[in-house]
């Protein structure tokens, strides 16, 4: 069903439930964003697509990307306080990853000069998820995960071992905004591609998943080795 | 057991276990609940069983051994029926005196009655022990009282009562109208109301519907979702098929942490024990009304108590939280609608059905219905469990039922709500506690956790504690809950460590607002309150780490210095003596010094010295 919401002052018709990013995008406002991509499920991780909603006479402040639209309802992107929760988010990733890109032209185009906190270790990764979310609701692979809690999450390969489901299909890294996964080809086997991550490889096992005989297996995995080598040969059996 | 088949069956069953009890039995109630198993009642419960048996007085005597009591500081306890005599801090060695005195002879054994520390008033008696008097025990009446493994101990104090009342004299919404209009809040931390979470829940479209119990109970220093689990598992399992029944849910999960492993216990001792009687399972009292509970065992995460996180670790996926709506009314449990309450909550379910909503309301303030358990921790003389009437102020609670604060030292602040709470000060003791209230104050009420601060505590470094804690807690998924309480932790250690700044207070409250709007779950919502309410009560303690480099509470070891009162020193030669690092000089019965270059500030002299002359500068 169709319904009428007003953006900004312009009325844009959408679907009851769509989210109010939608309904920018029909009235032609920019909302930034960093988590959020059309063809995967909404996140609402990045925080810097907040808006003020007005609904029921009750205003706040929620993330475009995933608030459901609903008919008699006001949005408002550029109000003070949305531009202080867009410069803070940016701020605050800006210290987490002070050499990226993207980040560095965003906070000049917000007027930021420099973060006031303090420049964490360099890290490229800013946590969005959408690697992680494109590897398993597109490709449909699942290779890649968010690892840990709190800052000491990151994305990684189950128990940090060099994947042995990754296709190689380059995805992470085309989608990645910072730029963070790379992708290069491997020297033995060239037409296999390896993606990288920091120093986590996300390729295919570079020894065949020989993990008895292996060094690296043996470094990470003292403890829980046999799981692994059990659970990887159950999911190859039924691979098959 | 046979299984209870109709309201009939119920109160047969019931007559037939009290005429079974009428015996004029003496019945030693001992706690086994974690707190007083710490202190060994295991082996106090042994030794009494081997006296039993030796002096041959099995027909007499009785043990239970029941869930938490509420005052653990003085465990293992224990009460002798019928007179109801109280003993503390009881040993195996003194069964033998218990029995010949107590049991046989009607004595009281004086050394284990409980002693009033200012008065040394002996008192005899449970139900006179200052403690208890301020205290309305209603949710946790039965802990302690009655034995959590045994369902004909609960259903002999009325258990079930409740859910035959609702399956057979009333209709779902009727259940669900009578939680509404009792004023029922949510325990867990929250405060909605939960008659109205189970309307909108019912009316939710869907065949299926789920509801889960939250014992997760993560907060630091709280254990009153535990004592209730372990002690009266009963009572939660019946709020919880009545809440099934008002919703039209036929399966239920009670999402429990793996660190207590007795309430996991019990819990499942319960259901099974529920199933058998046919009070759970299919077809519950003949009404054609079906569930069934299973347990879920969290791994502790912190994170996992937040409801939509709670319900994807059900799922078997990493315990994150999602954003909502959907809310879990409509769209909660594999996408069904679904009820989510703490177990306190349920817990509160069997007296409204049974005692009726009027009944209910009158008790509590005006906004917060009923009665809350809290854990009392920290410096107050009494540490324990204690539930009051909602409204009962801060200085009832701390000095009244918490016996005021240790060491003769200061009341400074009280720290409500876990580790997202906020602290409390003196100028505010006399404030009702309840929902509102406290959410003005700068605190929130949280699951009920209580912490009491004396002049020891810095306030700051309080801040930075509880930001430490939630750092490592946070899930990790929306950048104002990670990165920013990762810049509060930076902000709040370099002001501990004497880096403070002058913008710092102003960025960390800007940073705290940031977080409070727009963060993902509640988590990094409520995660400032603690930095926010030292800022709002105790400024000038910022103040002085930042600009005149001091804590003089003698807590941050860059910012003061231990020096020795030569007034007050008498020259005993116990902190030269204890210093680990020779720090100490003079000579007996003179005034000693410390040299602040060696000195490691390990707090060894101050608080040994008797005198009180050492002092923080
Ligand atoms: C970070 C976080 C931790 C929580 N932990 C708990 C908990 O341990 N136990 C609990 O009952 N509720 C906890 N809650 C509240 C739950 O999300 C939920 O609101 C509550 O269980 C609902 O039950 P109630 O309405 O009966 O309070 C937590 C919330 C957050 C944001
Ligand atoms: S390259 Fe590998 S990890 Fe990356 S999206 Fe494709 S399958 Fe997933
Ligand atoms: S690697 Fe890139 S896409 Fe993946 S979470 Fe990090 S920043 Fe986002
Ligand atoms: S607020 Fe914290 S705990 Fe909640 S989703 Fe965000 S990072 Fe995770
Ligand atoms: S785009 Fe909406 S939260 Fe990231």
């Amino acid at each position: 069903m169709k319904i009428p919401i007003i953006v900004d002052g312009q009325m844009v018709q959408v679907d009851q439930g769509a989210p109010i990013i939608d309904a920018a995008k029909k009235a032609g406002i920019f909302i930034p964003t960093l988590c959020y991509h059309e063809s995967l499920k909404p996140y609402g991780s990045c925080r810097l697509c907040m808006v003020e909603v007005v609904q029921n006479k009750q205003r706040r402040l929620v993330t475009s990307c995933n608030f459901p639209a609903e008919g008699g309802m006001e949005v408002f992107t550029n109000t003070d306080k949305v531009r202080q929760i867009r410069r803070m988010v940016v701020e605050l990733l800006l210290a987490r990853c002070p050499d990226v890109p993207l980040l560095k032209t965003m906070a000049r185009q917000m007027g930021i000069k420099s973060s006031r906190f303090k420049k964490r270790e360099a890290n490229e990764c800013i946590l969005c998820g959408l690697c992680v979310r494109f590897c398993e609701e597109v490709v449909g692979v699942c290779a890649i995960g968010l690892a840990n809690r709190g800052i000491e999450r990151e994305v990684a390969t189950p128990f940090k071992v060099a994947s042995d489901v990754c296709i190689g299909c380059g995805s992470c890294t085309y989608i990645c905004p910072t730029g963070c996964i790379e992708m290069v080809p491997d020297e033995k086997t060239p037409r296999l591609r390896i993606m990288k991550m920091g120093n986590h490889p996300l390729s295919p096992c570079p020894n065949d998943y020989q993990c008895e005989n292996c060094s690296i297996e043996q470094e990470f995995l003292k403890d829980i080795k046999d799981v692994i080598v059990e659970f990887r040969r159950s999911y190859r059996n039924s691979e098959r | 057991m046979k299984r209870i088949s109709s309201i009939v069956d119920l109160e047969n069953l019931r007559e037939s276990i009290l005429q079974k009890r009428g015996s004029k039995k003496t019945i030693i109630r001992l706690c086994l609940s974690t707190g007083c198993r710490a202190q060994k009642s295991v082996k106090v419960i042994e030794a009494l069983e081997d006296e039993i048996t030796k002096q041959g007085l099995q027909d007499k005597v009785a043990i239970k051994k029941t869930g938490c009591h509420g005052f653990c500081e003085m465990g293992p306890i224990m009460v002798i029926e019928p007179a109801n005599i109280f003993y503390r801090q009881v040993k195996p060695k003194d069964v033998g005196d218990i029995i010949s005195e107590t049991v046989l002879h009607g004595n009281v054994v004086k050394r284990l009655l409980w002693k009033d520390p200012q008065t040394k008033e002996l008192t005899n008696t449970e139900h006179d022990l200052p403690v208890y008097k301020k205290q309305k025990k209603n949710i946790s009446y039965n802990s302690g009282k009655i034995d959590p493994t045994d369902i004909d101990d609960y259903l002999a104090v009325g258990g079930y009562s409740a859910l035959g009342k609702a399956l057979t004299t009333m209709t779902p919404a009727q259940v669900v109208e009578t939680v509404v209009s009792s004023g029922l809040r949510g325990r867990g931390g929250g405060g909605f109301p939960t008659g109205i979470k189970w309307r909108i829940c019912s009316a939710a479209p869907g065949d299926i519907k789920y509801i889960i119990a939250n014992g997760d109970e993560g907060d630091p220093g709280a254990f009153m979702d535990r004592s209730l689990m372990e002690g009266d598992p009963h009572s939660i399992i019946e709020g919880m098929i009545i809440g099934a029944f008002a919703i039209g849910a036929s399966e239920g999960f009670i999402y429990v942490r793996k660190e207590y492993p007795i309430a996991i216990d019990h819990l499942a001792i319960a259901i099974r024990q529920a199933e058998k009687c046919g009070l759970l399972g299919n077809n519950i009292l003949s009404t054609g009304f079906d569930f069934t509970i299973k347990i879920d065992r969290g791994a502790g995460a912190f994170v996992c108590g937040e409801e939509t996180a709670l319900m994807i670790s059900i799922e078997g996926r990493s315990g994150t939280p999602r954003s909502r709506p959907p809310y879990p009314a409509f769209e909660g449990l594999w996408g069904k609608p679904t009820i989510l309450n703490n177990v306190e909550t349920f817990g509160n379910i069997p007296k409204i059905i049974s005692k009726g909503s009027d009944w209910y309301s009158s008790i509590g303030t005006k906004k917060s219905k009923g009665t809350k358990i809290f854990s009392l921790v920290g410096k107050v003389r009494n540490t324990g469990l204690v539930e009051v009437e909602m409204g009962t102020t801060l200085r009832e609670m701390i000095f009244d039922i918490g016996g005021g604060i240790r060491k003769g030292k200061r009341f400074k602040a009280v720290q409500t709500g876990g580790p997202s709470g906020g602290c409390i000060p003196i100028s505010k003791i006399d404030m009702p506690v309840d929902y509102d209230s406290l959410r003005e104050a700068g605190a929130i009420m949280g699951s009920g956790g209580m912490i009491v601060m004396d002049e020891t505590s810095c306030m700051v470094d309080v801040a930075r504690y509880f930001i430490h804690f939630l750092l490592f807690e946070s899930c990790g998924k929306c950048v104002p809950c990670r990165e920013g309480l990762k810049q509060m932790h930076e902000i709040l250690t370099n002001i501990c460590e004497g880096r403070g700044e002058k913008r710092d207070i102003k960025i960390l409250t800007e940073l705290a607002h940031f977080m409070t709007t727009a963060s993902l779950c509640g988590l990094g919502a409520t995660a400032p309150n603690p930095v926010l309410s030292t800022i709002r009560y105790f400024r000038n303690e910022y103040e002085a780490h930042i600009y005149d480099k001091k804590c003089s509470a003698g807590v941050c070891k860059n910012l003061f210095e231990y020096v020795i009162d030569e007034e007050l020193c008498n020259g005993c030669t116990l902190c030269k003596v204890k210093c680990p690092e020779q720090a100490i000089s003079g000579k007996r019965k003179e005034p000693h010094r410390i040299d602040v270059q060696k000195c490691i500030k390990c707090g060894i002299c101050f608080s040994l010295c008797k005198r009180e002359a050492v002092r923080v500068k």
